[in-house]
Formats: structure tokens, sequence, C-alpha cells
């Protein structure tokens, strides 16, 4: 497999360079780089998401907020499964966005721009809490922890890191 | 040490606690940690790592060594009690994580594997750790990743080390933590066996016993409400064929850790005493003869004590509805022979009678009873008397039962003597007493019953079962009862 500004796993689940198992067909695709997916979303003539508009999307969460927020809690705490579902098999919520819970993890293009700090419980320091996604005196809701798992989630990555639960979609600004 | 027994010894123990207690102030705080920092690094080895309940071997070596570390952080789904599914969050796959031992002075190469298959971020605080985050702040690793980092131990002692990736507190109730050991220079004492236990509180969406996969309750987390407090993972961890062997007459060490992430535990084996015990890990402090020791969430200590006499011992949270509600129940079991010296076990049952009321007051009948005006009437009535008083003992048959109550059927003892039977029965019998051979050691309590009833009980006991048919008057029972004082004694 080639690879470029990618580490090891970079499309782990595809045998040769141009070819993968035809199960895979409808599901997202994951294990790739910041850079892949940025590059894809470009060639589409779109980008990457930015947190903000990713998180503008995702907070719109149907009638049933809390029961929302435990459904995502219980989707989070579960190792990612060998096969990911296809596309389009998860919620959709009043946007009409499908699947931004219960598939994979997305890619954003800002998805360091949120400094959480790697020891997360550093909280209230000034470097960091004029962010969100800060340690957890610092965040607004600290008994949302699906939050916290999503914006930890991204601050673990570089670009050139492929995750197998990691995906991305593209966005661009309505005409 | 023993109590002085002279002002002599006084005068020279004072002497030396004043010289203990100077040399300890003398001490700046830290001088040790500078000490192991200084002490030089000899060779190379990998950490052996064990899950609970086994503890790497003791570190026999004479210095310091680079020691490397791999663990693996693995989200794998497991059973926490019968039927009940959870997914926990690991440190080597399993709850607790692997047993770490080092030495003082070691120099650890620390490499923290976040499985690929990892939904979540993962990192570690070790408290043996001093630094920021106790190795948290350069452990932070996505899935698939790996991060490295190094430190030198300065303190001995035995530390829990946990996740400590936000939130925080949803990874350590996930399971996330475990237990190092920084061995002191010399060692611990040697005991027989080690193991390797750590209390955890878990919260799930379901109440306790709620089959099926259970997802975690981010609410009652919150809340402290948790259903299941457990030993190393599951409600049957250290139970039934997985309790941990030990032989009578030897001697075991426990390392206890508590993961919470909220319980404070009173961690207690019961019928035992722990004859040494480290609380909170401290190896330079040991205290003696503890049945209950507290262990702080994030904390741990290291008991001691010989197991005397064969049988099962119940590890458990003292804060009793975690153990019998909640999981918090594990057991050492000891073979080898019983020590009757140290323990008995049951030497007899016997009927616990308190002082000034061991007499049986029978209901009292409002109506004046009649009074039988022939052996016939008496026996009838005698029946009833019977049924009332003595059968849930001796038998409705007159039988009795082996080795506890003994028999009216066909008795020796009764048909010998018909007085005797009287003052039996209104004055209680205590002691050995023999009766068609068989010896019985019980105690029958005295009747406050009337003159006309037993004289009608007597009457239909002689009457029944292939007894001697003799009678009993009111009159009989009046003239040979024995008197019974307020407070219950016996007045002859």
């Amino acid at each position: 497999m080639k690879r470029v500004f990618a580490d090891d796993h970079y499309l782990a689940q595809w045998p040769t360079n141009l070819s993968f198992a035809k199960g895979l067909a409808k599901s997202p695709v994951t294990s790739v780089s910041w850079f892949a997916a940025e590059a894809y979303c470009e060639w589409k003539g779109k980008s990457l998401p930015t947190t903000d508009q990713w998180e503008y999307a995702a907070s719109e969460s149907g009638k049933d907020a809390e029961k929302m927020k435990e459904k995502i809690l219980a989707w989070y705490e579960r190792p990612t499964k060998a096969k990911i579902p296809p596309v389009g098999s998860g919620s959709v919520n009043r946007f009409g966005i499908h699947d931004l819970f219960g598939l994979v993890w997305e890619w954003t293009l800002d998805f360091n721009g949120l400094i959480q700090s790697a020891e997360a419980r550093e909280s209230g320091s000034k470097d960091t809490n004029q962010f969100c996604g800060s340690g957890s005196l610092g965040a607004l809701d600290p008994t949302d922890y699906a939050s916290f798992m999503r914006y930890s989630f991204r601050n673990s990555l570089k670009a050139n890191f492929t995750v197998a639960s990691l995906g991305f979609r593209c966005a661009r600004e309505a005409p | 040490m023993r109590y002085p027994n002279s002002w002599n010894q006084v005068k020279r123990l004072s002497a030396l606690i004043a010289f203990i207690l100077a040399g300890a102030s003398n001490a700046p705080a830290g001088d040790n940690d500078q000490k192991n920092l200084d002490e030089q690094i000899k060779g190379e080895e990998r950490a052996v790592l064990t899950d609970a309940p086994n503890v790497p071997p003791a570190i026999t070596r004479k210095n310091a060594t680079k020691v490397i570390v791999h663990l693996e952080v693995k989200e794998v789904e497991g059973e926490i009690s019968s039927g009940v599914r959870y997914v926990f969050w690991t440190f080597g796959g399993k709850v607790p994580g692997k047993f770490i031992r080092i030495r003082e002075g070691d120099l650890v190469e620390f490499h923290l594997d976040n499985h690929p298959s990892s939904k979540m971020p993962h990192n570690i605080d070790l408290h043996a750790v001093t630094g920021p985050g106790g190795g948290a702040a350069s452990s932070f690793t996505a899935p698939g990743h790996s991060s490295v980092f190094s430190f030198k131990a300065l303190n001995p002692g035995l530390y829990i080390y946990h996740c400590a990736t936000a939130p925080v507190a949803m990874h350590v109730a996930n399971g996330m933590y475990g237990l190092i050991l920084v061995e002191p220079k010399g060692g611990l004492p040697k005991v027989d066996y080690e193991y390797y236990v750590v209390q955890g509180d878990f919260y799930t969406k379901g109440k306790n016993g709620d089959k099926g996969l259970q997802p975690f309750s981010m609410v009652k987390a919150i809340d402290e409400r948790p259903d299941y407090v457990v030993f190393n993972g599951s409600t049957s961890s250290l139970l039934e064929d997985r309790a941990l062997p030990v032989k009578a007459g030897e001697t075991v060490r426990l390392f206890i850790g508590n993961g919470g992430p909220n319980m404070t535990s009173s961690f207690h084996v019961i019928g035992e005493i722990f004859d040494r015990v480290w609380p909170e890990g401290n190896t330079n402090t040991v205290t003696e003869n503890v049945a209950t020791t507290m262990i702080p969430a994030g904390s741990a200590a290291i008991v001691d004590f010989k197991v005397n006499v064969p049988g099962n011992y119940v590890l458990v949270d003292h804060s009793l509805t975690r153990a019998f509600n909640k999981g918090a129940l594990g057991m050492i079991k000891a073979s080898g022979e019983e020590n009757k010296l140290v323990y008995s076990g049951k030497i007899s049952d016997e009927v616990f009678l308190p002082e000034g009321s061991g007499i049986r007051v029978a209901d009292q009948k409002s109506a004046k009873a009649p009074v039988a005006t022939s052996k016939v009437e008496r026996v009838a009535a005698g029946r009833a008397v019977y049924a009332a008083n003595c059968a849930a003992c001796h038998q409705s048959n007159g039988e009795g039962i082996p080795h506890a109550f003994p028999p009216l059927a066909k008795a020796d003892f009764l048909n010998a003597d018909k007085l005797r039977a009287i003052k039996v029965v209104t004055g209680g019998l205590t002691g050995k007493v023999t009766v068609n051979g068989q010896e019985f050691n019980g105690v029958m309590p005295a009747w406050s019953l009337s003159d006309e009833d037993i004289a009608n009980v007597l009457s239909y006991v002689y009457a029944s079962w292939g007894n001697s048919g003799k009678e009993v008057t009111a009159q009989e029972v009046k003239a040979n009862r024995v008197k019974v004082g307020a407070k219950g004694q016996v007045v002859e």
C-alpha cells in the first residue's frame, strides 16, 4: 500500500492499492489520514467541515435530547466492529443529516484547533480555558460525557494518523 | 516493643525516641528521592506483567536497572455478573490492569499501546510517577498508536495507576486501573503467597442483576450510585473455583487496591486479623493487628496474615450492602489440618435461658378450667395440654427427637418414678439424662401450669404409647411440685 503523509494503518482493510473487499462498498471509508480526506474533498470541490460546523450539525439531536445523549454515549463506549455498517443506515436528524453518530468518528478541518491538553484534568489554566474542549472544569456542561469523548478523540490525533473507526464527510457553503 | 519496667529504661527509651525524632526531622523532604535519582542504572530487563489475582515474582536484584514495560489498552466486552455483560476498558485485557513490579531507583521505559480496535484514545497516570499528570501528559494515545515515556522510580510503595483521558471518571469507571509496586531496596518480608485484588465501582443503565449488555450510566456515576461494587472486575472473580488457594499455617499477602472511581473501601477479611498492614501502600510504615483497613479511591494497601486454620475466609468491603448486595465478595480457601486450640468449631448447641425468665409461662386460660372427675376425663383433658405445651419437642407420637429431645413413649425414665416426673415438669430438667439407653444433654424449662393441668398431661402421657398407665392427681402435683421463686430460681 502506497502511503503519503499517513501512518502504517493507512487503508489497512484494502489488500492492494486499487481494491477492497466487496462487503465494504457501502461502508464509510476509514483508516485514512487527514491529508487524504481533505485531498478527496478538495477534488470534489468541497472541504472537510470545520469542528464548529460539525458540532452545530450534531447539536440538532431531535425531540429527545437526553435519550439521544444516552444513545451516543452507548455507541462511543463500544469497541470498533470489524465491519462498519453502510452509509445511511444510522439515524437522521432534523437537518436531514445522516449518521453523525453510530457509524464512525469523523475528521474535521481544524481537528486540532481546540486545544484540550493531553493531560485532560489540567483545567482552568489560562491558556486552555478559552476553548470549550478544554479540561472538565472549563467546559460549559461538565456532565456531557459524549462531547468530552469527541473532543478527546480529535485531540489524540495528528494529521497523518489513521484509525479503523475514523472516516470523514465533505462539506461546502450553501449556494 | 516491651513496656519499660524501670525508670532507667524509661530514660533510655526517651533518649532513643528523641534521637529517632531528631533524625527524622533533620532529613529534608525528598532526601531519599535524590538518592534514588542518583542511583546508577545497571542492565536492562523487560517487566514481567501479570493478570489478577497473580503477582510477578519478588525482585531480588541489589541494583537499579532499566525496566521496559509494554502495556496494551484494549476495550473488551465481558461479564460483570452472571448474565450481565459490560464493555470494559482495560490495561491489558482484564480488570484490573496488569500488575507491574519494579524496584526503587529503577528507570522505567513505559510503552502505552492502544489497540487498533479501540474506539477511544487513552493515557495513563501512574501514581508512582513524579511529574505532571503522572505520565498522563506524555502518554495520550490514539487507537492503533503507541506512546513512550520514561520515569525514575523515586519513591517506594504500592501505587494505583489509571487512565486520565476525558471524561476521566468514565474511563476509570469502565475499569481502567491497576497496581504498580515500587519495591523498597531490600524488598518486603517473605511470605508464602502473594495475591492481587482491586476493588472498583460500576454504574450500569439497568439495575443490579438486569441481564444483557449494560451500557455505562453517566447519571448514576455522577450521583455516585453504583449498581456493582466488585473485586477484580466481576462479582464472581474470586468465588468458587476461582477462590484464592492457600494452606493453613502459611502466610498470605494481598496487594489490595481501590480503583474507585468513587467509593472508599473498608477492606476486611472475615475471620482474619491482618498481622501487618502497610496502609495506603506506604512501605516505610507498618502497622500491626488490624481487622479492617481503609483504602481510599485511587489508593492501595499491603496486608499480610498467617492463616492458622483451614476453611473459607471471605473478602469484603465492610460497607456491607456493597458486599452482600452489590458484589464486593471474594474468598480465600485454606486447606490443611484443623487446630482446635486456635478455633474449636462449634462445640455444642444448647437452649439459651435468659436469667429471670426461665419459666415457660403457658397460655393462661381466662375461664376457670373444669376439674376432671375421672381418669378418662383426666386423660382426655391432658391430650390438649400435651398438644399445646409438649408436642413441639417430644412430638405428638411421644417419640421425641434423637440426640435432642428424649422420648416419652415406653420411656424407662418416665415410668420409673411418677413423683420425679412431677418434679421435672414443675421444676425443669437440665443436664445429662439417659432415656431408653440414649444419653441426652439438653434443657427442659419449668412449666407454670396449674396442678390440674399437670395432673392431666402426666396422666395422658402415662396412658399413651405403651406407658405404665399410672394416674397422676392434682393433689399429688400440689404435694410434690417444685416451687419456683419470682426470679425463676428453684425454691426447695
